[in-house]
């Protein structure tokens, strides 16, 4: 005898944590987006003041800094060859890519302290050392975030849920949208200063 | 013609944990329900916190208006009086109006969109628990004089660090509702189909997603700068005037949004009739989003020259048209279109006023007025900055707002409970609310015309501004009466009648009706495919029975 074979389940949700990423990223670019506009403005009212913004004695090293910027946008290539071999279900290359990605990552942070320690800016001295804090803590935190979302999509992926590659996209997507975050803190906090 | 199918796929099980309270006990049950992932229960939470927030904010409105009018007795120190008009400020945008209708929407989103569940019900629930314990720190600091202007470093500090957990928990909120609209849709319900509340919770969640990050990352200076150098924020002084754009108009346009779409939902239910012109009230609810959201970013006062060419007359108004009169033009295409659906078509068809309708209407109405207020706010020749003019304005926003969703509570009851409100007491207390919105707020827009300074104990309070205040608090105390009731009204045990008459006790026409009264854990045992606006209605079919 024949039997049917019983219904599928219902269809599953639309991308729904690539969207739900998008909406993250969007509110992260809102908020490095309105730290930086208030850097600007506190900026300006220093300098029409006739003070000065950065202190006397401060320089911030060029070097690591640069290094961080080309290290995130090199985290993005490392990220979207993660989402390129997922889609082909490569595992070797996807596992390979992931872990770079949070090497970068970690490289990144580091550079991140390490510009900290040979900067030596007293934080209670000036409002400037408290917004340069502020910002860069800021993005720093961001950047923890990436590395835990890092994790869980190599967990996921590794794991065996190889059709889970949406998480792997959507980790890809938040290191892009980071690496536009930065870039323009880079431009006004490490450069413009 | 059934223009809603039902697929024939699985049914899905419900989750472990949700029927914990047979044979496990109170404590197991409490745990269970306090811990719950399920967007429903988080949202009922929210609401009831939101709810208890409404009560204790409209008592210190009761609490400024008496120190207001008590004169030279005054009832608090000096020190104190600041963080009350903060507390009162904050609770009610903050602590009522944005978390009570977040709350509505988690409850009822997944619901209307055919989903089974939100999206990232954790995050939701998560955000729900941030919220609220950013909002005790916030009443705890506040309380040990911490707020703007606060005495207290430490206190301050605190209050700093509770906004960022009061914002961020509402963004998490906001998150998991957009990406639901989004993404989770039954099959065949197209955005233009979206039923007007979910519509709307999607703009104001966007809205919301662009806002408040930009409120977080202000907080994150003023924290940093307060701990440490105060040298760039005006330390404590300096918080309130740095956060007070989220806190005023048109901030709270973008968080009553949701209100307006309740009342747009309403509309053709009562009139029993299908809503025309779907896509204009979509353009009006998302134009409010919109041009609220602009206007966030401008927070100007305009030079509204009534002299002069009519060349610089047109470029002094176009900025002034654009970030204030457009978030009032969406509310009037709004009420527009609904009065269209509520004109007679000589069929006879007689409206079904609700107390949902009642309160919606009310609300919607309260809305308007407010946000007229706060159109003539920025004109900088009617001097009405810093004057209880602007207090006038918010309040009649948010508790627009909240009558808005106390209907929405009312109208989706039987979707959490299988119950009804009664309708005769519900009705009153419908009236009971507009009357304590308009004693609460009237008598400022005339106080400010004459000056009434906003925060200020020093004014005088004798001849008619005493009156003004007496009625103010009269109309707070007719609040927190409002809650306490709607609340008793809604929480008392079930009686005879009680119950819903079927899945579908309003004939409404969204998705949300076709599912059972109360609504299962997983909202619908078999994700229907839509194939109009209005769901419901067709599947009842002309003869107004289920097919």
């Amino acid at each position: 005898m024949t039997r049917a074979l019983p219904a599928g389940p219902a269809a599953p949700p639309r991308r729904q944590l690539f969207v739900g990423t998008a909406l993250a990223g969007v509110a992260t670019l809102m908020l490095i987006g309105g730290m930086l506009a208030i850097w600007i403005l506190q900026r300006q009212r220093a300098l029409d003041a006739g003070e000065l913004w950065v202190p006397r004695g401060i320089e911030i090293p060029g070097v690591p800094t640069n290094v961080m910027l080309i290290g995130i946008w090199a985290l993005c290539i490392f990220a979207q060859w993660a989402s390129w071999s997922a889609r082909r279900a490569d595992r070797p290359h996807t596992a390979v890519a992931l872990g770079l990605t949070a090497v970068m990552a970690i490289a990144i942070i580091n550079a991140q302290a390490y510009v900290y320690n040979q900067m030596e800016l007293p934080i209670a001295e000036t409002g400037y050392a408290g917004m340069f804090y502020a910002i860069t803590g800021t993005m720093t935190a961001l950047m923890v975030v990436g590395l835990a979302f890092t994790g869980v999509a190599t967990f996921r992926f590794l794991g065996g849920r190889m059709q889970d590659r949406e998480v792997v996209a959507a980790h890809a997507l938040y290191w892009y949208i980071l690496a536009i975050a930065f870039s323009a803190m880079w431009l006004i906090v490490y450069v413009t200063k | 013609m059934s223009t809603t199918d039902l697929r024939p796929d699985s049914i899905a099980t419900s989750p472990p944990g949700t029927d914990v309270a047979a044979g496990t006990g109170a404590v197991a049950a409490t745990a269970a329900w306090l811990t719950s992932a399920d967007s429903k229960v988080t949202g009922i939470k929210m609401i009831g916190c939101s709810l208890l927030a409404l009560a204790a904010t409209a008592v210190v409105g009761v609490l400024l208006g008496l120190e207001r009018v008590s004169g030279s007795d005054s009832l608090f120190d000096a020190g104190a009086l600041p963080q009350l008009f903060v507390a009162f400020r904050i609770g009610l945008v903050f602590g009522v109006l944005a978390p009570l209708l977040l709350g509505i929407a988690l409850a009822i989103v997944p619901l209307q969109v055919g989903a089974r569940s939100l999206a990232f019900p954790k995050v939701a629930a998560a955000g729900f628990w941030t919220w609220l314990s950013g909002l005790v720190l916030v009443i705890v600091s506040l309380a040990a004089n911490g707020g703007p202007g606060g005495g207290e470093a430490k206190m301050v500090d605190l209050f700093l660090a509770a906004q960022v957990l009061l914002v961020v928990g509402l963004a998490a909120v906001s998150l998991a509702l957009a990406t639901t609209v989004l993404t989770t849709r039954a099959p065949g319900m197209r955005l233009g189909r979206v039923p007007f509340f979910s519509w709307s919770v999607l703009v104001a969640a966007i809205g919301l997603l662009l806002m408040l990050p930009v409120l977080v990352g202000v907080l994150i200076y003023l924290f940093v700068d307060h701990q440490h150098a105060r040298a760039l924020f005006g330390g404590n002084a300096g918080v309130g005037s740095w956060i007070g754009f989220a806190l005023t108009q048109p901030a709270t346009y973008l968080y009553a949004l949701p209100a307006v779409g309740i009342t747009a939902e309403l509309v053709p239910v009562t009139f029993r009739t299908r809503m025309p012109m779907r896509g204009v009230i979509y353009a009006g609810l998302a134009l409010v989003g919109v041009a609220a959201l602009s206007g966030v970013t401008q927070q100007a006062f305009h030079d509204v020259p009534w002299t002069g060419s009519g060349g610089t007359k047109f470029e002094d108004l176009l900025p002034y048209a654009i970030f204030t009169l457009l978030p009032l033009l969406g509310v009037v295409i709004v009420l527009g279109v609904g009065a269209l659906a509520g004109k007679p078509d000589g069929s006879g068809t007689r409206p079904n006023i609700t107390a949902p309708f009642l309160f919606g209407f009310f609300g919607l109405g309260m809305i308007f007025v407010g946000m007229l207020a706060g159109a003539l706010l920025p004109i900088k020749d009617l001097g009405l900055q810093g004057t209880v003019f602007e207090e006038s304005a918010l309040v009649y926003v948010a508790y627009g707002g909240v009558l808005c969703a106390l209907g929405g509570i009312a109208w989706w009851l039987p979707k959490w409970t299988g119950r009804t409100v009664p309708m005769v007491p519900a009705m009153g207390l419908a009236l009971l609310g507009v009357l304590a919105t308009v004693l609460a707020a009237l008598p400022y827009v005339i106080a400010g015309f004459a000056d009434q300074p906003a925060s200020s104990g020093t004014y005088d309070y004798s001849g008619p501004s005493g009156l003004w205040n007496v009625l103010v608090t009269i109309g707070h105390a007719l609040m927190v009466l409002t809650a306490l009731a709607f609340a008793a009204l809604v929480l008392r045990p079930a009686r005879a009648g009680d119950e819903a008459s079927g899945d579908d006790p309003w004939h409404a026409q969204t998705l949300e009706w076709t599912t059972t009264s109360p609504a299962p854990v997983d909202n619908y045992a078999e994700v229907p495919t839509v194939m109009s606006p209005e769901p419901a209605l067709a599947r009842r079919g002309p003869d107004g029975a289920d097919r």
